[in-house]
């Protein structure tokens, strides 16, 4: 193999396109901004990367899926539940109480409780808890075909009952209240800025090499199958794959990586409540998905960042406002930009492309016709989505 | 496994088949019935398709034709009766069952994943039995496999376009690849040349009667010319039942086909005025 | 054996308010497949109306309100309709995003107008208090509820099955294409459907103020409960929707008896997946036949 002409037909081809942007946003991420931000800004950049992570799940389950998941948060509560239990009982000491338990009279730790003593199992419950749940989920919902708006409204479903057994749970859970008050996360004092950053590193680290699994297996024939099965279920069957059990692979994956975003929230922004997980916060991690650009994982990631950002600031200074713009975003979004802001590129060239040739184009902006090796899809037909298939 | 074994007797057609037929019956169909909310779109089939056949079959629409591929593959669901493949009964059996068993099938509006490359529609046609685990990995490069029916299809120069892409006569060249990619040992074909140009249904002639080599295959079709190039064994079908079988004299002779063509259509006839009973006197051929 | 029968009557009663929420529900989903998000909104919007009124009837604005939020909320879906939806038909999860975000708008208008605190709707005396059936007290608003969504009933199948109207609006959600084909004019049809659905939500929201609070997220209490009915009970059809929302009713009731309320939804989820598991195209089907 000649590599300098690989080299350079990989340049022309523009693959060098992905490495490139990855190491640009590495840089940024790792270096530029711990450099310049203060740290209270720094630790909303660590959240706004927590819901990243929860994003990139939802961006391969939906975006390359066609899965509608509106229930992330339950799988995000899992995780981060399953942190925080550890993280009090880690901060309570050996055979104690956590604080809150103590302050509501409780006597005895619930057994549930218990085994969360040990830092492994709770590392290990933070994948395992959603990952089960998610599995057992998408093996009897689209094991019976069940599948498009009859799932999202069932993962809506879910959310709901969720929050509502967390909130009524007070003993267990900490109710309405929630967990919060953490101390230390496996050895990093979190009053402490310079432990602060290093889990700021953390968080970063760990989307970084979520990213890197993610894409590398979108880019495998399983990636391509589930590509297969969000256009065309039905044709899927006749090559002789079940697609119930490659969706329910791809939204198992988006509820683990969604539980550990939620672990890793807990100590980022020291509270995990109920609040922060129900219908409506389930609904916010898919539209931010959705505004940056669900077809592609990297879209999917900056919706993340860029909506939580707009939020924060928004709510800082016209809290009453945000809602409307939310909403009228939402709106805009869905009817003028599926492709979220990572496809506005395309759109913008696609619709400069018929004014200028004064005709339409060959294809809609839904359609680009770029060469191969071009990892922006176009949007799917969602044909059909709302019959479910009759057993018989 | 063909060629080898001479032909079974048969009482059904008395029409003499293929010579590279092998004589074990790979698909045996009894008693089927499918009735959808009343209406019977089958009504009774018996239909014998042994191992290394190339059998047609036709009938006006609304026969069933389309309906008794589906019932094999799994898609639809019959009211009664029984499908045996090499020995298994099929009926009951979920769609991707049914392929691992080795029956593949066309749709007669070609469906293929437009998002995806021809390439990786083949390659996805030929993985289906990896576990998922190799499937987690990327691909490397195009397998002898891919390579060999993307050749066999036409389809090497396009290999890298997206599907979607594609002309129509192109992308139903792709989902016969796709069909050959998962080396069934039944091939079913619904209407593959329908739209085709004349240089293009050459071509998909020639290429099933190559698959037919190795392979047992049943195409449905309605282009009459097509298929007494490369019909040996006919059924047709009316009305959900077997009008009757046999090789194209034999079917083409029968004065209840061509009431059965003749009387439904007669702008059919005027546009293929060769489609059946042409030749000399028809009538009191048996 | 009594606590067990005293559930009965609840769940009936939580199946008359499911019903009556997901009836406007079973027509915009099984009519145009459509999910409208913001259907909690015109809930809500119903709820509000009969708080407005209150300042002109009084006591009686629940009666008042009836007809009033049928027009108000079945307004507001017909301009939704008109504005975006009919724009995205055949995109189902779009159309779904797309109306949470006319759901969000919605609420905040609601709290922008109406304050975000509850209010009250007091009802009409002769709606206070209750009766004892067969040793349960049942609340008079509660009964009223149920003949409520048994009048509502009665009034659509009526509309679907006597008049010219109804039948081409079955006729386009049997089969869209033949239908226009057969010269309906299916746009008008989709109007009409979303008025009415719409409109259905409105009185449900003026029932609704009959038995809790009215604030601006009224909706969303309700908005999941409504769809489960119209995912049991099968795309669009009626004796469905009746069935699952009665069903679910008693299902819910019994759930919550039996172990602790919080636990109650998981336990109904749990038995719509157990369910679903049989029948995952719910319980009534349109069989329609395949011509090719």
């Amino acid at each position: 193999m000649n590599t300098p002409g690989l080299l350079g037909r990989r340049l022309k081809s523009g693959r060098w396109r992905g490495p490139a942007g990855f190491l640009a946003v590495a840089l940024l991420v790792l270096a530029v901004a711990p450099a310049t931000l203060s740290p209270f800004r720094l630790e909303l950049l660590a959240k706004y990367l927590c819901f990243a992570i929860a994003a990139l799940g939802i961006g391969l389950a939906w975006g390359k899926g066609g899965m509608l998941t509106l229930g992330q948060g339950v799988f995000f509560g899992l995780g981060g539940y399953a942190m925080a239990m550890h993280l009090k009982l880690a901060e309570a000491g050996p055979g104690e109480l956590p604080d809150f338990m103590v302050w509501s009279g409780v006597e005895e730790l619930p057994l549930l409780w218990e085994p969360f003593r040990q830092p492994w199992f709770a590392v290990l419950m933070v994948v395992v808890l959603p990952g089960t749940v998610a599995a057992l989920l998408g093996l009897l919902v689209f094991g019976r075909r069940v599948r498009g708006a009859y799932f999202a409204i069932l993962t809506q479903a879910l959310a709901a009952a969720f929050v509502i057994w967390l909130v009524g749970e007070q003993g267990l859970t900490g109710g309405t209240n929630g967990l919060t008050n953490f101390s230390s996360f496996f050895g990093l004092d979190l009053a402490s800025d310079a432990d602060r950053r290093v889990l700021y590193f953390a968080v970063a680290a760990v989307l970084g090499l979520m990213y890197l699994g993610f894409r590398h297996l979108v880019a495998s024939r399983y990636g391509r199958l589930l590509v297969a099965v969000r256009d065309g279920e039905d044709r899927v069957r006749f090559l002789g794959y079940d697609p119930a059990v490659v969706k329910t692979v791809a939204f198992t994956l988006s509820a683990i990586s969604a539980g550990i975003a939620g672990a890793l929230f807990v100590p980022v922004v020291g509270i995990i409540s109920p609040a922060l997980l129900g219908v409506v916060p389930s609904l916010e991690l898919v539209f931010a998905v959705a505004v940056g650009g669900r077809y592609v994982l990297a879209g999917a990631v900056l919706g993340a960042v860029l909506l939580n950002y707009a939020k924060t600031t928004f709510s800082e200074n016209f809290a009453d406002g945000w809602l409307y713009l939310q909403g009228a975003l939402f709106i805009a979004v869905m009817a003028y930009a599926p492709k979220g802001v990572v496809g506005l590129v395309g759109q913008i060239r696609d619709f400069a492309a018929t004014r200028r040739l004064g005709r339409q184009p060959a294809g809609d902006s839904s359609r680009p016709t770029r060469g191969p090796g071009d990892d922006e899809p176009a949007r799917p037909a969602e044909a059909v989505d709302v019959e479910k298939e009759a057993v018989a | 496994m063909t060629g080898s074994t001479p032909a079974e007797p048969q009482s059904a057609t008395n029409g003499h088949t293929d010579s590279a037929d092998g004589g074990q019956a790979l698909l045996a169909i009894r008693g089927l019935s499918v009735v959808f909310d009343g209406f019977r779109a089958i009504d009774g089939i018996d239909l014998t398709v042994r191992e290394g056949e190339l059998r047609f079959l036709i009938g006006p629409n609304g026969a069933g034709k389309t309906t008794l591929v589906d019932v094999v593959t799994g898609l639809t669901r019959p009211t009664g009766g029984s499908v045996v493949f090499a020995g298994r009964e099929i009926v009951g059996r979920r769609e991707h069952q049914i392929v691992r068993l080795g029956i593949g099938r066309t749709f007669q509006t070609a469906v293929v994943f437009e998002e995806l490359t021809v390439e990786e529609n083949v390659d996805l046609a030929a993985s289906f039995r990896m576990r998922l685990p190799a499937l987690l990995r990327r691909r490397k490069g195009r397998s002898d496999k891919v390579a060999s029916v993307l050749d066999r299809a036409g389809l090497l120069d396009l290999a890298g376009q997206r599907a979607g892409v594609l002309s129509h006569g192109q992308r139903q060249w792709l989902e016969i690849a796709m069909l050959l990619a998962q080396e069934p040992r039944l091939l079913l074909l619904d209407e593959p040349v329908a739209g085709m140009s004349r240089a293009e249904r050459e071509r998909t002639g020639e290429l099933l009667a190559d698959v037919a080599r190795d392979r047992t295959v049943l195409v449905i079709e309605h282009d009459m010319e097509f298929v007494r190039t490369y019909a040996s064994t006919v059924t047709v079908l009316h009305e959900g039942r077997v009008l009757t079988e046999g090789d194209m004299a034999h079917v083409q002779a029968d004065p209840q086909v061509r009431e059965v063509y003749l009387g439904r259509s007669r702008d059919t006839r005027a546009a293929e005025p060769a489609a059946v009973g042409a030749g000399p006197n028809p009538e009191g051929a048996a | 054996m009594n606590a067990f029968a005293n559930q009965l009557p609840i769940g009936l009663s939580i199946g008359a308010v499911l019903l009556l929420i997901a009836l406007g529900l079973t027509f915009t989903f099984g009519q145009m497949g459509v999910i409208n998000m913001a259907h909690g909104e015109f809930i809500m919007a119903g709820a509000y109306t009969a708080y407005m009124l209150q300042d002109w009837a009084g006591r009686q604005a629940v009666l008042v309100a009836l007809p009033v939020a049928f027009v108000v909320a079945g307004l507001m879906g017909l301009v939704l309709e008109r504005a975006l939806i009919r724009r995205f038909y055949g995109r189902p999860l779009d159309t779904l995003l797309l109306t949470w975000g006319v759901s969000l708008v919605l609420q905040q208008a609601a709290r922008d107008m109406f304050g975000a605190p509850n209010v009250q709707v007091r009802a009409p005396s002769w709606l206070v208090g209750g009766a004892e059936w067969f040793g349960v007290r049942i609340p008079h608003a509660r009964m009223f509820i149920f003949v409520l969504a048994m009048v509502c009933v009665a009034g659509i199948w009526f509309y679907l099955a006597r008049t010219k109207q109804g039948r081409r609006m079955q006729a386009v959600m049997q089969n869209r294409d033949l239908a226009a084909c057969s010269g309906i004019a299916t746009s008008r049809v989709d109007q009409r459907t979303f008025f009415i659905g719409s409109g259905l939500a409105g009185i449900a929201g003026v029932a609704l103020t009959l038995i809790g609070p009215v604030g601006p997220a009224l909706g969303t209490y309700y908005i999941v409960d409504a769809f489960l009915v119209v995912v049991a009970g099968g795309l669009g059809r009626l004796q469905g929707a009746v069935i699952a929302a009665f069903v679910l009713g008693l299902v819910n009731s019994y759930a919550e008896f039996w172990s602790d309320a919080s636990l109650a939804k998981v336990v109904v989820f749990a038995v719509i997946i157990g369910f679903l598991q049989l029948r995952p195209q719910g319980l009534f089907v349109l069989r329609s036949r395949k011509l090719t």
